[in-house]
């Protein structure tokens, strides 16, 4: 990256931009979740407005070798509504915190959207045809008289123009006390989980009046409450072992062939703090937003606030490697705190299969080192990509500034303190309300979703 | 960190050398300065940010509170006067202030497509 390295760095451009020009952004067009499905070919994001969006990509042009296809509207509908809770007080926010898509099993598509309370699973299908020349029903719908019917006619199927519908196949509901945060499902793809603030649920996809709870971590006083679950995910290949993250910067991998409740870790990993740099944001800081198995299930990475972590399974006490993300910020940490921002929610995401792949442009002698690329959002529109081979990393912007299809994305750099440089931006500069806090990888290709408060940018590679 | 917080002495110290602390990390790690800054400006936070209350309003996001006795009370003991509006930031009812209906922001669900699929 930063145009030092060798030949076989990404080099990111802009490919689209969705969402409305002005800055007045309605509250219900925040976007809140962005995900690819399995293939890549679909990709769904979420808002406050509780409305799901699926974009398609275009089949590939034979032809037009130098781009890929483009994500255009397959569908679009209301997965949640606003709700009030009566005999709780407690109002329900419609804004989607996760989609996860389940593999394509068949025609349609499937995924799980959730809001703080329930789940939904809704499926996407196409209809492309329909069937014509009925003998009780004129083509309008209208009803013939059955004794003008003088002879019998078997209905065919004729093409229509697409259309595509998602319709609720399960609601899934009632059984979170508290907000939540994360669903993940499970490499069996018979079940998923749940988690909530204090607690997870492990659901079968068909079964809506029932879940088990496997992680409680409610203290039977709640004065004694010191620590909640942040995020959650199943294992990519291990269907009995899933991990969460906490607001004290631990993650505890729990094995559900040891028992029902998984209260008791199989594993808990946790780096040791330097008491003499311990501080009133110290905990605050060092909350996990997130949490992401590798693909081959060997590493985990997780983000805090200032940093992302690459966790090797087989080690509990540290990291193997720690990438920050935005370190000027811990001397802002006191406006942060005001401001809220030191809150927010920051996700973080692998690059897409991290199995060696053959380039067939390479010589067959030849093969490329597995790459190992982990990219999240910062401020100011920024975000930005680790490459855990060559150690290096890079700073881009989401703007509308830099449309040209084909042009390389320039790095940015944020001046931390001294003089700062042409085309620097100082720490005080920095826009804290334009956040990058989703972002997803084509599972693969090198195609980037990456979501502004409002808008959703593509940035692909640039191909040869 | 000899001096305690809170005295002044410290946090005009970190205060001059805050352009130094941030370059060379030296006497004052950039956290505890920010720390020492925010102490200042707000002297009766509580010691542990991730203690229980600070976690219970997290758990209690979109608790919104109407009691209709209450609102009628107080309707009946003001009869001849107006009943205190909500201050500024019409989403936070605390304290004394009763609430109204015209206090709990109303919900509607969103009809209109998003504007990314437009």
């Amino acid at each position: 990256f930063l145009g030092a390295g060798g030949g076989n760095d990404i080099q990111w451009c802009f490919s689209q931009v969705k969402g409305a020009v002005d800055d007045d952004v309605a509250e219900a067009d925040i976007i809140s979740t962005v995900e690819f499905n399995h293939s890549g070919e679909l990709l769904a994001t979420g808002d406050k407005g509780g409305r799901v969006v699926i974009f398609q990509q275009e089949q590939e042009n034979k032809t037009q070798s130098h781009s890929r296809g483009e994500y255009n509207v397959y569908s679009t509908f209301q997965s949640h509504e606003p709700e009030f809770d009566y005999l709780k007080s407690l109002e329900i926010e419609e804004k989607i915190n996760k989609i996860r898509w389940l593999p394509q099993k068949n025609a349609a598509q499937f995924l799980l959207s959730t809001n703080d309370k329930t789940i939904k699973l809704w499926k996407i299908s196409e209809r492309d045809k329909r069937p014509e020349g009925y003998n009780l029903k004129e083509e309008d719908g209208r009803y013939r008289d059955p004794t003008t019917v003088t002879t019998l006619r078997v209905p065919v199927f004729r093409p229509m123009d697409l259309m595509v519908e998602a319709s609720p196949r399960r609601i899934f509901a009632n059984a979170h006390t508290y907000h939540i945060n994360s669903i993940s499902i499970n490499s069996d793809y018979e079940t998923y989980l749940s988690a909530d603030d204090l607690r997870i649920n492990l659901w079968h996809l068909e079964i809506t009046d029932r879940s088990f709870n496997i992680v409680d971590i409610k203290p039977a006083n709640m004065e004694e409450l010191t620590e909640v679950i942040t995020a959650a995910e199943f294992h990519p290949n291990s269907c009995s072992t899933f991990v969460y993250s906490s607001s004290k910067g631990t993650i505890r991998l729990c094995d559900m062939r040891a028992s029902a409740l998984c209260d008791r870790h199989s594993k808990l990993f946790e780096e040791p703090e330097d008491p003499s740099n311990r501080s009133f944001f110290s905990e605050i800081i060092s909350s996990i937003s997130d949490v992401k198995f590798s693909h081959s299930g060997r590493y985990m990475m997780t983000r805090d606030y200032l940093s992302v972590k690459i966790w090797d399974l087989n080690m509990e006490n540290r990291p193997v490697e720690t990438y920050q993300v935005h370190e000027y910020l811990r001397s802002k940490l006191c406006s942060l705190y005001e401001n809220d921002c030191i809150f927010d929610k920051f996700e973080c995401c692998w690059n897409g299969s991290d199995r060696q792949r053959r380039n067939s442009q390479l010589t067959s002698s030849f093969l490329p080192p597995v790459r190992s690329i982990v990219m999240t959002g910062s401020y100011n529109n920024f975000f930005r990509m680790f490459d855990r081979n060559t150690k290096r990393d890079i700073t881009l912007e989401a703007s509308r500034e830099n449309n040209k299809p084909r042009t390389v994305l320039k790095p940015r750099k944020v001046c931390a303190s001294g003089k700062r440089k042409k085309d620097e931006i100082s720490v005080d500069s920095l826009d804290f309300n334009k956040k990058i806090l989703h972002t997803a990888w084509h599972p693969k290709e090198n195609i980037i979703a990456v979501a502004t408060t409002n808008n959703l940018y593509i940035f692909q590679d640039k191909m040869n | 960190m000899a001096a305690p917080l809170g005295t002044g002495a410290l946090t005009e110290e970190t205060g001059q050398e805050k352009q130094d602390a941030q370059e060379k990390d030296k006497a004052v790690p950039p956290e505890r300065a920010e720390e020492a800054k925010l102490k200042a400006k707000y002297p009766n936070l509580g010691q542990k940010p991730g203690g229980s209350d600070f976690l219970m309003k997290r758990l209690q996001k979109g608790q919104k509170y109407f009691d209709s006795g209450d609102y009628n009370m107080a309707k009946a003991k003001m009869k001849n006067k107006q009943l205190p509006s909500a201050g500024p930031d019409k989403n936070l009812v605390t304290g004394d202030h009763i609430p109204t209906p015209q206090d709990l922001p109303q919900r509607k669900s969103s009809l209109v497509t998003s504007k990314l699929a437009g």
